[in-house]
């Protein structure tokens, strides 16, 4: 199982590779529209129509057409307008932790889960979760006295 | 786990929302500075124009407004994209070749374009005063800046007395540069 999986995962990485390469070498102006953002109205430019979004349009055109990489020009347009005109942040610097942060969180709330989920069986009585007698729900069992008076109840009812 | 561990955990998540929750009243309060002083001018009030220092569109000096202190200025925002930015720009021209001498000083403030572009525009319409690039609209926010154009009116002393949202005609601007000039 955790071959197949090792091995699934080393097949989909060596796949993605090239295809990262290709788009880092030759970008069409539709993952960049979508890489970038439109400074007047904070949406992507693939969803844009505002005048200064069909400017860059034309301008990410002419500068693929003269074969400039997507680095290239997100670093072109960056020193326009800023970094707030990538829709993900790098990863480098303090942008670091909006990519590190939500991580970091998934695995404080794993540690968290497993760590209370531990805490849990252990305050439960030995044998409750093995056994799933009376107590096990946590309700306390009943009066014998009135057990039998439940069942000769029942016995009355049924008949 | 020990009482001493879950109290620090605790302090640790208290501490992480806490900043969060002045990161976002840090916003909310700038944000609503900068509409407090449109709201302001057009109740009457002056409050003090808010620092800019920006880098010149052509040159490789900076442009600051404490810099022009002692004179009116007109501060106008704009964009090469922005088509009433294109009626605005020979009105601004005429009006500081007739004002300067009186102290009068209109600022460009070029935002959310392309450098090339605004040079061009600059060249196009044959501007002579001082105009600034802020390509990332880094001072929009604190002009409490909606769109393109947006105009303001500062007197000597530096306080904002008069805002245009959108194009002014020209009536308002020679009116606003009127009252800017006018000494207190």
């Amino acid at each position: 199982m955790t071959r197949a999986f090792v091995l699934a995962l080393a097949a989909a990485l060596a796949l993605a590779a090239p295809v990262a390469l290709a788009s880092e070498q030759s970008p069409t102006l539709a993952e960049l529209e979508r890489e970038l953002v439109c400074p007047t109205c904070d949406t992507t430019l693939s969803m844009s129509n505002a005048p200064i979004a069909d400017r860059m349009r034309a301008d990410i055109r002419e500068r693929i057409a003269a074969g400039q990489t997507k680095s290239e020009i997100k670093a072109a347009l960056v020193e326009q307008f800023g970094e707030a005109v990538l829709a993900a942040p790098p990863r480098s610097g303090f942008n670091l932790l909006a990519w590190l942060l939500p991580l970091g969180g998934l695995v404080a709330a794993a540690l968290a889960v497993t760590l209370l989920a531990r805490r849990w069986l252990r305050a439960r009585p030995a044998g409750a979760a093995t056994t799933g007698g009376p107590a096990a729900n946590g309700v306390p069992p009943l009066d014998p006295a009135l057990e039998r008076r439940v069942d000769e109840e029942l016995a009355r009812f049924d008949a | 786990m020990t009482r001493r561990t879950t109290l620090v955990l605790q302090a640790v998540a208290i501490a992480l929302v806490a900043s969060l929750v002045g990161l976002l009243a840090w916003q909310v309060v700038n944000k609503e500075a900068a509409a407090g002083l449109v709201s302001a001018v057009q109740r009457g009030e002056t409050p003090t124009a808010p620092p800019l220092d920006l880098p010149e569109l052509e040159g490789d000096g900076r442009v600051t407004l404490a810099s022009f202190r002692g004179q009116a200025v007109v501060l106008n925002f704009w964009a090469s994209w922005c088509e009433p930015c294109k009626e605005e720009a020979p009105m601004l021209e005429e009006a500081w070749k007739r004002h300067r001498e009186r102290g009068l000083v209109v600022v460009g403030v070029n935002a959310q374009d392309f450098e090339n572009d605004a040079k061009d525009f600059v060249e196009r319409y044959g501007l002579t005063y001082p105009v600034v690039h802020d390509g990332p609209g880094s001072s929009l926010g604190r002009y409490g800046l909606t769109g393109f154009p947006e105009t303001w009116w500062i007197d000597r002393e530096g306080r904002l007395v008069a805002y245009a949202q959108g194009e002014f005609t020209q009536e308002q601007l020679d009116a606003n540069i009127e009252r800017a000039l006018r000494r207190s």
